[in-house]
Formats: structure tokens, sequence, C-alpha cells
């Protein structure tokens, strides 16, 4: 069990150089620079002198591959490097930055699992019924809403129409401010819970070992108790593990259109702002979480599935 | 005479699709009494396997018994309620499944899966059932019963599985066992060992068995009776050895022309093996007229108009063919 974390903990190594590998790459292909971007408009409105000398004390004006070695170099010792705009130490902006991420990533997969799992749930102990036809409706609309666009509708009748909500911004880091983006954030993972929750108690009931625990006179809420959630939680786990990647990946767009002051705002600042090293610095980070994520619920699985073993 | 422990009468079970029924099951009656093996045979998708769901109360849609009565110990197991219904099932009914490899939850061990009819049937505590579910696997000769008990099914072998399932099934000493297909998953030399085992406990405790098989020789080995079913209708019913002897219907002389190596064809050397041609037709398209009538070799004109009922036959049981009409 120690030698299997350890095991995956360094395989994450390779995953992270892959990574920072291809951002310093993207970098240095798509047009722009932080010294060009300083600029109202992006073009180069800094006398091209000041321009090159800005490069060099910044560490661009070196050939490619000297500049990957020596990030990686720094990446070993736990050092992400300085920010461009404000020469302080990026692991400081990220470590700012990581509660607000958290609790926002977080509290919106509590309110898809605590509502998600459970309506997926019902609807598939009354498959047909008026519950489960409108649940899952609503499950599909709430898989192909817009981001943007839900964020924007809570914000317009929570918060200005009936003004039970703050409509932006982190606040003194309570609750409040919470409600709305976690909510926005977490529509989309709880429609595919509750898809993913109905599915699988479907096809458990359906199975064999379900028609054996019937067949021994056990009552529908004994088979649910003794037989179902032990294996329903296995398939609910894996989709709640892949649903927080990709509630990291998508807080981008929700952090930045309630100004909530996370990875991904600063992540989508830095980007237009060409500052190299908060982009890598983010990305790298948002990536090791959701590695960890996976793991963790790998683990948990294995802990449930006698059958999984730990290779 | 005494009323047997279950008597089925003309059952009926309907095969619903998009609000039409087709009889998947129809006219099926036959008789067990206690402590007898009764064996019920046919090809695949001949209803065999639906027939024993609808005796232990497990058809779900969308099958369900159309009409018919099922007698359980003198009830007709269509009027009890359901949870009387359900406190039958595993007490005085139990089934084995054919497929041992799915047939036992995957997360949880055996013993406790053993331990649970303790549990459910005889208000044990969890540590009495789980002391009784290492007996249950002992009766069930399974080696090192109380390592085996805390072994998930995953690590047990078919064979392993199986005994499992049987330890399950008589683990409240029921009054009939549904036994479907035990061993038709198993290697051949497991499927004896199976076969003994069930053959034994249930004589030894008086159960009453229903044998589930495709195999007529295997069923000829464990029953005193035998039931012959096609397209979900019982077309023989006998005493075992008669049906070897003298088969009154042509699908299960069929059935028996098939059997590979069977004493006097065998010492004919190679005497080939003979099909049965064509294939048990689905429950939506089962023909007019007898359900035998496109494969049979002694069709009658009036076999493919009108459905045989009924005969007994002078050397007893009966027979749903115009040959003996
Ligand atoms: N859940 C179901 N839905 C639709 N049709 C079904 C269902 N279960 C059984 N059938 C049909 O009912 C008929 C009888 O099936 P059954 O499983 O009883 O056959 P069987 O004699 O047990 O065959 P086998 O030897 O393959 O187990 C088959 O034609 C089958 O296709
Ligand atoms: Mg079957």
């Amino acid at each position: 069990m120690l030698a299997y974390l350890a095991r995956r903990l360094i395989q994450t190594i390779p995953i992270l150089l892959a990574v920072a590998g291809v951002i310093f790459i993207l970098f240095s292909v798509i047009p722009g620079s932080f010294a060009s971007s300083l600029g109202d408009d992006g073009k180069a409105v800094l006398d091209a002198d000041v321009m090159a000398r800005m490069n060099r004390e910044l560490g661009l004006s070196d050939p490619l591959h000297v500049r990957f070695a020596r990030y990686v170099g720094q990446l070993a010792q736990f050092d992400l490097g300085s920010s461009f705009r404000t020469r302080q130490p990026v692991t400081g902006v990220i470590a700012e930055r990581l509660w607000p991420s958290a609790q926002l990533a977080i509290a919106s997969m509590l309110f898809a699992i605590v509502v998600g799992v459970p309506l997926g749930f019902l609807a598939a102990m009354r498959p047909g019924s008026l519950l489960d036809s409108v649940s899952m409706v609503a499950a599909v609309s709430g898989l192909s809403l817009p981001k943007f666009w839900l964020g924007l509708m809570l914000m317009y009748l929570f918060a200005l129409k009936l003004g039970w909500f703050p409509s932006f911004g982190y606040g003194d880091g309570g609750l409040k401010h919470l409600v709305l983006p976690a909510v926005a954030l977490g529509v989309s993972p709880l429609a595919l819970l509750a898809r993913t929750t109905r599915a699988s108690v479907l096809e458990i009931m359906n199975a064999d070992f379900v028609r054996t625990a019937r067949s021994k006179g056990m009552s529908e809420s004994r088979v649910v108790r003794w037989h179902l959630t032990r294996n329903a939680l296995v398939i609910v786990l894996t989709t709640v593990g892949l649903q927080f990647g990709s509630v990291i990946g998508q807080a981008v767009v929700v952090e930045k259109l309630f100004s909530w002051p996370g990875l991904g705002s600063l992540l989508v600042d830095s980007v237009s702002l060409r500052d190299i090293p908060v982009v890598q610095g983010c990305i790298l980070t948002i990536v090791l979480i959701f590695l960890v994520i996976n793991l963790v619920v790998d683990v948990l699985c294995a802990m449930i599935d006698p059958r999984i073993k730990y290779t | 005479m005494s009323e047997p422990l279950l008597a089925v009468e003309n059952l009926r079970i309907d095969l619903t699709i998009g609000g039409v029924h087709h009889a998947a099951v129809k006219d099926v009656s036959f008789t067990i009494g206690r402590g007898e093996t009764f064996g019920l045979v046919g090809e695949s998708g001949c209803g065999k396997s639906v027939t024993a769901l609808a005796l232990i109360g497990l058809l779900r849609p969308p099958l369900s018994v159309g009409a018919g009565a099922i007698r359980f110990k003198g009830h007709d197991l269509a009027q009890i309620g359901a949870d009387d219904m359900r406190r039958l099932r595993g007490a005085s009914v139990s089934m084995i499944f054919q497929e041992p490899m799915t047939a036992l939850n995957p997360l949880s061990p055996v013993g406790r899966q053993i331990a649970e009819m303790f549990v459910l049937h005889k208000g044990a505590t969890w540590v009495e059932a789980e002391k009784r579910a290492v007996e249950a696997l002992a009766s069930v000769r399974v080696p090192a019963p109380d390592r085996r008990a805390k072994d998930y099914p995953h690590q047990l072998s078919g064979g392993m599985r199986q005994r499992v399932m049987i330890a399950i099934a008589l683990a409240c000493g029921p009054d009939l066992l549904l036994a479907d297909e035990p061993t038709t998953a198993l290697d051949v030399t497991v499927q004896a060992e199976i076969l003994e085992l069930i053959r034994d406990l249930s004589a030894a405790r008086g159960t009453a068995v229903l044998m589930i098989s495709h195999d007529l020789g295997l069923i000829a080995n464990m029953c005193a009776r035998v039931g012959v079913m096609y397209a979900g209708r019982l077309v023989e019913e006998r005493e075992a050895e008669d049906v070897f002897r003298d088969p009154a219907h042509p699908y299960t002389a069929g059935l028996i022309a098939s059997l590979p190596l069977l004493g006097a064809r065998a010492r004919h050397g190679r005497a080939r093996l003979q099909e049965i041609e064509g294939v048990v037709p689905s429950v939506t398209a089962f023909p007019a007229g007898c359900r035998f009538n496109p494969r049979c070799a002694e069709r009658l004109e009036r076999c493919a108009a009108d459905d045989p009922a009924e005969t007994a036959l002078a050397a007893g049981g009966r027979v749903r063919c115009w040959r003996h009409g």
C-alpha cells in the first residue's frame, strides 16, 4: 500500500515535466511577450531597446532548451520562479490563491454530490416516474448549459433581483459569497452524477447477485442496504473523481465571472499578461491537484472493491 | 394420496412487449412430492428458467405470471401477499442459479453472504450467523471453511462458488430447492461433484428438488420423474426410465438421439450424433398448432393447424402430441 502510494507519486513527476514542456513550447510559439503585453493593446508601444533589455533581464533571450533546463532545475527545488509582473515568488502567489480555489471546488462538488446522488438514486428506484423523467431532462439541460451564461443568470436572479447573495467577489471569505459561484460550477457535475448514479443503480438492481439476494427473501430496502450501496459507491466515487478534475478546469470561467480570487482567475490574468512563470505555476498546480485526486479515488475504490489490486 | 408439496396448474407466463402479451410459457402443469427430485429438461430458450423464477416469485417485467396456479403446501402463491412470499423465499423455497460467476456479490465475503440467511430467517445476530455460515460451508464440503468464509467470490473457483450458492440455498432447510442448470457453467470434472452434493444433501434433509438442465442424461441420473419442455410447453411428463426406453414425443426422441455415447449407440461404433434440425423459435414467433411442428420429423397434417391437448399415456405420464391424441 505505501509502496503503491510512493510509486504513484513518483509517476506524477514525468507527467508534470511533460506538462511544463508543453506550456514552454506553447508560449514560445504564440505571439506576444510580457514586455509587449505591457502596451495597452498588446502591440509594441515600448521602445525596441527597452523590450530587449526586459527580455534579457527576465531570461527570455536565452534559447528555449536553456530556459527549460533552468526551469526544471528550479522545479527540482520546489521553486516556481518569480512573477514577471510583481517579482514575487510564484509559490507564494499561488499559495494565496489556493484556499479560495479549494473552497469553491469543494463547495461545488459537495453541492453536486448531496443533490445529484440522491436524485439519481430516487430516479432509479422509480424508473419512468415523473421524478425520473423530470430529473433526467433537467440533468441533460444542466450538462449542456454554458457555465458563463448560467453564472450570469444566477447573478441576475439571486443577486440583482432578489438580493439574497452578493453578486461577486470573495468578501470576508464567508459562505454568502461562495453560494452563487459554487452553484454555477456545481450544476454540470451534479447533472452528470445524477445520471451516472441512476444508470449504475439501475444496472446493479438488474444484476444476478441482486436476484440472488431477492431469492434469499430479502426486502428491497435490505437489498439496497446490503448489496447495492457498496457496489454503487465504487462507480459514484470514480465519477466524483473525474468531475473534480473537470470542476477545477471549469473554475477558470466561473472564477473570472464572479471575480473569485482563485487559481483560475490568476491563470487568466497571467495568460493575458504573458506572465509565464505564474501561468506555468498555475497549470502545474492544477495538474498536480488533479493527479492527487485521481490517486485518492483509486485508493478509496481499492478499499471498497477487493478485486482491485494495488498495481 | 396426500397433497404434493408443489402443484403447478396450467401456468402461463407472459412476456409483455409494447402492451402485447406473448405466452412464453403456456399451460404447464406438474407436481413435485415431498423429498422428490423432479427434472425439467429442454433446449435453451424453452422457458425452464422463467418457470423456476415464477415458482419463487422472482419474475420481473417484462415477464409476469399470466394465468394458472402455483400451489405450495396447499397455498396458492398468487394469493399470498408480497411479505408472505418474501418470507417463503429462501426459507421454504430456494434457488441455485446457472452462473456462479455473477450470482454472488463481488464486494462481500462469501461467509457473510451465507450468514445473511440466518439473520433474515432465523433472527440470528451477525456473530452467530457468521459462525453458522462456517458450518454451512463445511456441510457443502468446502475445505478450510473458516478461512474460505472470509474470501471474496473472485478468490474462489466456479465449483467453490457453486458450493457457496448451495450452502446459501440450503442454509434454512427449505422444502424445495430450484436448481437451475447448477452445473452448466462448470468444468466436467466439477459437475459430477456438485450434482452428488445436491443429491446427498437433499436426500439427507428431505428437500425436494426441481432439477433444471438441457442435458437429458444428467436429468435421468438425478431424477425419478422428468418433464420435457419445448417452446414454453410441457410436451411430455413421465418416469425417467420410461422416457429413455420409449420416448412418446418426437422432441424427446430427438433429445435422446442427440445424446452422445449412450449405451447401445456407443456399442455400434461411430453412430452419427443426430441433432434436431432447426432452433427453438423466439417467444414472439411461436408457430400455430403444435409449437414443435416445423422441426418435427413425424409431422401430421393437423399438427400445423391445431394445438394438441395433453393425453394420458397408458404406461403412466402425459404427452402433448397428435400421434397420441
Ligand atoms: N427478461 C426477459 N426479457 C425478454 N425475454 C425473455 C426474458 N427472459 C426470458 N426471455 C425469453 O423467454 C424464453 C424462455 O427463457 P428461459 O430463460 O426460461 O429459457 P431456458 O429454457 O432457461 O433456456 P437456457 O437453457 O438458455 O437457460 C426465451 O425465449 C427468452 O428469450
Ligand atoms: Mg435458463
